[in-house]
């Protein structure tokens, strides 16, 4: 009952002073709706970053060659590179836990449908990639063992360059020229959107890692960008990795105390540094947090000192007429808790109305966490308690007379 | 007896200087007194007026109120007399800036007995009619005279039935015609039994009392 009156008594004491109140929460609002906006747009880049990364396949890990000029050995004689398919096959071969491999071979080229042309890039694989991709055939026939071995001319498209080649035209069939050579669409991709990083997954052409290697690059050698595998369970992982490494190490013949001349890499491992990131995003926000919020404190600690000063007579009237001093210490607290949480309240709502504004402009996926609002709001409340307990005990502490008689 | 001093005594410390406010004032006001304290400014009628209203702590001496010895009593238990035993009437009339003569009124209510928003309203509304100001009562105290202002405080001190009213200096701000209005309300107030103890230096505003009391240097003479 005591705390309702007293609510009531503050409340109309800043609705008196409504342009000043409003003024004087402006730090605590801007502070938390900053932070609320920038939580939003960072909750929701990394979450919609980890949904694109489960569409890059499921159960992924990526072998790398290592680095040039720090490999120990290079492969068998004659290669420049020491990753090479027949590694991913052996992969394949003898570690249990693998389920499908396949090589890729980067390129990029200039295609060319009749009048049409499109620049892009060019992926040559192994029959092992669809299912590792977890990637789906629109239309046509994947590629098949034969033709890896004889290095035919044939191409797999994605969307983005259906669209531009064909555009609308039904693609499986026709003939396409990359670097001036024929190359014969057997099958169609289905969509599968952007990736992690933003770059399209749809622009790109499948072929042959051989033809990759043998037609578009004139090469002799064996040696590949990367191997994909897919693992029968992410359970497994660590003893799969285990067996990867020693498997190439042999394949390689590194000495014991040599180090990898290639890398393995898999998702929990970009999961992870997304969550770093984040994790590191979301303290450095909570210290600018902390600091505007320390500073809309100090803004309302201030005017609540001005307030009790300019109040003065006020607060010897209410002695007089029967407020104890914990009447007049919780009128002026509770003034700077409502001043810092409406504040709080203004702040989430603008916070919101700004990331759902930029997420609307840029595209941005945003994500407005129950988290994030509660705790702005405890946090805004707490400043007020903070920073105005003081001025209340000023308040408190007044003599009636004194107070009376000030002018 | 409504009040009782027993040599009451105030001695204000200013650094090493001890000031003798009051020195041993003895006085008995009955219920239903209309008292008016009259003094030149410096003789202590104000502290006198500060220490019945248990605003100021008397250094000395005994105070009963109502039956009751305040003296000793901590600062919350002297706001609870405050609220329940008196109302203050103020030369510079004391009013909330910004906010409506009943809200004024209302304000001693919200640090007595728990009471409804609508017994409040009732209470304030009751005593601004009464007091002639039926039609003023959401006005702020810019937009009324002084006379209306000093009315409307003394509606406020009214609205806790205290037993007791203290005025100091109540026509020290007002002309002369507004002035009698207040000491007219006074006297119809006193006929109803109040008590009311005044401080004044204007003998015809004490003359409107039942009976005056001089003080000079801190003692009734």
């Amino acid at each position: 009952m005591i705390t309702v009156v007293t609510f009531r008594i503050a409340m109309r004491a800043l609705r008196r002073n409504k342009g000043r109140s409003l003024l004087t929460t402006l730090g605590i609002i801007i502070g938390i709706a900053a932070v609320i906006a920038v939580v939003a747009v960072g909750q929701g880049a990394s979450v919609s970053m980890k949904e694109q990364i489960s569409t890059m396949g499921s159960n992924l890990v990526m072998i790398f060659p290592g680095s040039q000029h720090t490999g120990g050995f290079r492969g068998g004689a004659g290669t420049q590179q020491n990753l090479t398919a027949e590694d991913g096959e052996a992969i394949l071969r003898e570690c249990h836990y693998v389920a499908a491999m396949t090589p890729i071979v980067r390129s990029g080229a200039q295609v060319i449908y009749h009048e049409n042309d499109w620049s892009t890039s060019i992926q040559g694989i192994g029959t092992g990639y669809l299912p590792v991709r977890n990637w789906d055939l629109a239309d046509g026939e994947p590629f098949s063992e034969n033709d890896m071995h004889t290095a035919v001319r044939v191409c797999i498209l994605g969307q983005t360059v259906v669209d531009q080649l064909f555009a609308g035209e039904d693609a499986v069939g026709k003939t396409i020229r990359i670097r001036n050579m024929v190359f014969r669409v057997v099958g169609v991709l289905t969509r599968k959107g952007s990736a992690a990083f933003g770059q399209d997954q749809d622009d790109t052409i499948l072929v042959p890692w051989t033809t990759t290697r043998r037609v578009l690059q004139n090469s002799p050698f064996n040696n590949v960008n990367q191997l994909l595998l897919g693992l029968t369970s992410m359970d497994m992982l660590a003893q799969a990795r285990a067996e990867i490494t020693g498997i190439l190490r042999q394949r390689h013949r590194l000495a014991p105390d040599a180090e990898d001349d290639f890398m393995v890499m898999d998702m929990t491992e970009i999961t992870q540094m997304i969550t770093k990131v984040s994790s590191m995003m979301t303290m450095l926000l909570t210290v600018i947090a902390s600091i505007s919020l320390i500073v809309g404190g100090i803004g309302i600690m201030n005017i609540m000192l001005v307030s009790v000063t300019e109040r003065t007579r006020e607060i010897g009237l209410r002695m007089a007429v029967g407020a104890r001093r914990r009447d007049i210490l919780l009128q002026f607290l509770v003034e700077a808790v409502a001043l810092a949480g409406a504040g709080g309240v203004l702040g989430i709502l603008l916070g919101i109305g700004a990331a759902l504004t930029v997420s609307h402009l840029n595209h941005w996926p945003v994500l407005v966490s129950p988290g994030a609002i509660l705790l702005a709001l405890s946090f805004s409340a707490g400043v007020g308690v903070f920073f105005g307990f003081y001025p209340a005990w000023r308040a408190a502490r007044l003599s009636p007379i004194e107070s009376l008689r000030h002018e | 007896m409504l009040i009782e001093l027993r040599h009451i005594s105030k001695i204000y410390h200013v650094g090493e200087i001890d000031i003798p406010a009051l020195g041993d004032v003895s006085l008995d006001i009955a219920r239903g007194d209309f008292l008016a304290i009259m003094g030149a400014s410096g003789s202590g009628k104000s502290t006198l007026l500060n220490v019945l209203g248990c605003l100021d702590q008397p250094s000395g001496g005994e105070y009963w109120l109502d039956g009751q010895e305040v003296g000793g009593l901590n600062s919350d238990a002297l706001a609870r007399v405050r609220n329940r035993k008196m109302g203050f009437v103020f030369q510079n009339f004391n009013l909330l800036t910004r906010t409506s003569a009943l809200e004024n009124v209302e304000l001693p209510l919200y640090y007595g007995v728990p009471s409804t928003r609508e017994e409040r309203r009732r209470k304030a509304l009751a005593l601004l009619t009464r007091l002639g100001l039926g039609d003023r009562i959401h006005h702020h105290p810019s937009q009324l005279s002084g006379g209306q202002q000093q009315r409307v405080a003394i509606a406020r001190a009214l609205v806790n039935d205290p037993p007791l009213i203290l005025a100091d200096e109540p026509t020290g701000n007002l002309d002369s015609r507004s002035g009698d209005d207040i000491m007219r309300i006074f006297k119809e107030l006193n006929e109803e039994g109040i008590t009311l103890v005044m401080v004044t230096h204007e003998p015809d505003i004490a003359a409107c009392a039942k009976r005056t009391i001089h003080m000079r240097d801190g003692a009734v003479v």
